[in-house]
């Protein structure tokens, strides 16, 4: 394929949300209660920032061409 | 809930409707290259839309209003599990970032506007191409019927009874949407996601400062839910693999619908792709704190005749009359951004791979965009027929197998970005076994998107998207070394 993206292994850090996100078991609990949000809600929140950081990271590490 | 009318929140509302019809019809001359009528122009902007319009009409047109109203009212009936929406919306964003800006190159370069466009120059199978084609196009109609339902339960806290207000509403968007193309939900967009932003942040700061904060709130949803005998503020264990393959797959089924896919391929560059992957979560963070209203309608003691009513019957209750009105327009109009961009994208389709393939292959560009316009306006007429002729429940169902339906397209539209050795008899059918696959188990099911799979004593439930996906996967490996190596390897323009 001609037209495709130079690819850096950092691309694979793009499944961390999946592993953070995809084992419930990990975090479907009440205990430690941040702010009056059980952990279930608090935990499934941060992920927002902490996905944002790592398609932040990824995208630093691309070469921009158009 | 009251239907008595409010005239302090119905003047607002119709405010802020007037203002948004206004920007609608302007904004066919926003941004436009001067004197070019055809359907890259209509549908898709010219190709010209920056990070911050991708991101507003994106935003506007993924969290429907449809969304703002039944996650909320999900998590009130059931709890915990209807926040699979929150790992949906966040696991999503990867998927983008890696996905789309590829899809994008290839159809920027080629000219294609829809996804079975994609397919047709991958693989140069009119079979393929039309399978794509026709699940996109029933997959998005009862999405487009859906954002009606949101809008009937804005109508019905307003007081404002019958079908009347609903007609009006769609007549309008009709108008706006044949004059303007996809520039007027992208210029409507600006407006109703700010005015969404504002209300779900009050809703989210000032209602549970009323309820006694938010360990009240979740203290009162955990004690209504055990009064009621069913529902939990946690999961059950029998609901793990369901919640985290609802997520899964309704990630990869997202950005394969002709309304998200337009938002795609409406954009500037593949970059504006990557930064709006980075941008759009904002809306996620959103849509979390909004799914806990459903909790709080339980910290607010409402009785409602429908779960729907939960996020109008709370603005009503804790806000002034102004406010509320002003919240249930940015759901209104929430409404029409996703329902425009739906019928265009569906016309898009319509056009180019059934009316370009099949009845008119020679069409002049400027004829291409004036059949689109006209199939976007039989599209949104279907739609509210569906609504005011068919039960509700009947869209909600048509909705559930869309989802179903639309992720059987993923490995046609997306495999052959990464992959150059897979071929079309191999992919459609995989596309034929899961969609039928798919479609047998939820029927059989009940309705119901989760079916239980037994092995022995062992068993588990998992959404019936992904098994029907994995089925499909599974067909396209086996069959694609059994099917001839076409003849030419056709990459190039329709």
């Amino acid at each position: 394929m001609t037209n495709r993206p130079k690819t850096h292994p950092i691309i694979w850090l793009l499944l961390v949300p999946f592993l953070g996100l995809l084992y419930v078991p990990f975090y479907n609990k009440s205990e430690p209660v941040l702010w009056g949000f059980p952990f279930f809600y608090w935990y499934q929140l941060l992920w927002v920032p902490i996905t944002v950081l790592v398609l932040w990271i990824v995208y630093r590490s691309m070469r921009h061409d158009d | 809930m009251t239907t008595e009318l409010d005239y302090v929140a119905i003047s607002v509302f119709v405010a802020f409707f007037v203002l948004v019809t206004g920007m609608g019809l302007w904004a066919a001359r926003w941004n436009r290259a001067p004197g070019i009528t055809n359907l890259d122009e209509w549908g898709l902007g010219g190709r010209r839309f920056g990070t911050w319009i991708t991101w507003f009409l994106i935003g506007g047109d993924f969290y429907t209003a449809y969304t703002i109203i039944a996650v909320p009212a999900l998590v009130y009936a059931v709890g915990a599990y209807g926040f699979f929406a929150l790992p949906y919306t966040i696991i999503v964003y990867p998927f983008v970032f890696a996905v789309m800006p590829v899809l994008w190159r290839r159809a920027k370069e080629n000219g294609y506007i829809t996804a079975a466009d994609v397919v047709y120059g991958q693989y140069n199978s009119r079979s393929l191409e039309l399978a794509v084609a026709i699940t996109a196009v029933i997959a998005t109609m009862p999405y487009i019927a859906l954002q009606l339902v949101g809008m009937a339960s804005v109508f019905g806290a307003l007081g404002l009874a019958g079908e009347v207000p609903l007609v009006i509403a769609f007549l309008v968007l009709a108008v706006y949407t044949y004059s303007s193309g996809i520039r007027a939900p992208a210029l409507i967009a600006f407006v109703k996601d700010i005015m969404i932003y504002i209300a779900v942040i009050a809703a989210v700061a000032v209602i549970p400062s009323k309820l006694g904060g938010y360990g009240a709130v979740f203290t009162a949803a955990s004690d209504a839910f055990k009064a009621k005998g069913s529902g939990s503020t946690l999961l059950t264990s029998s609901q793990f693999v369901p919640y985290a393959t609802l997520a899964l797959g309704s990630a990869l089924a997202a950005f394969m619908y002709p309304h998200t896919l337009t938002g795609i391929f409406a954009s500037k560059s593949a970059n504006t792709i990557r930064k709006n992957a980075m941008l759009l979560p904002a809306y996620t963070l959103l849509l979390g704190l909004l799914a806990l209203l459903g909790y709080m309608g339980h910290a607010a003691h409402l009785k409602l005749a429908s779960n729907n009513d939960v996020v109008p019957a709370l603005f009503k209750m804790l806000f002034p009359s102004w406010f509320a009105g002003f919240a249930f327009a940015a759901i209104g109009i929430g409404a029409l951004v996703p329902a425009a961009v739906m019928s265009i994208g569906a016309a898009n389709v319509f056009t180019r791979n059934f009316w370009k393939a099949y009845v008119d292959p020679d069409i002049a560009p400027e004829k291409e965009a004036k059949v689109a316009k006209i199939a976007s306006l039989v599209v949104k007429v279907g739609a509210l027929l569906v609504i005011l002729f068919l039960p509700t429940q009947f869209a909600l169902d048509l909705q559930l197998l869309g989802g179903m339906w639309i992720l059987q397209t993923l490995p046609s539209v997306v495999f052959g970005l990464f992959v150059p050795w897979l071929r079309a008899p191999a992919l459609l059918a995989g596309w034929a076994v899961g969609f039928v696959l798919g479609t047998w188990l939820i029927w059989s099911d009940g309705l119901k998107p989760i079916h239980t799979l037994a092995w022995g004593d062992s068993k588990v439930s998992i959404y019936t998207g992904l098994i029907a996906l994995v089925a499909n996967i599974v067909v396209v490996l086996i069959v694609n070394p059994l099917s001839r190596r076409p003849t030419v390897t056709v990459m190039s323009r329709t």
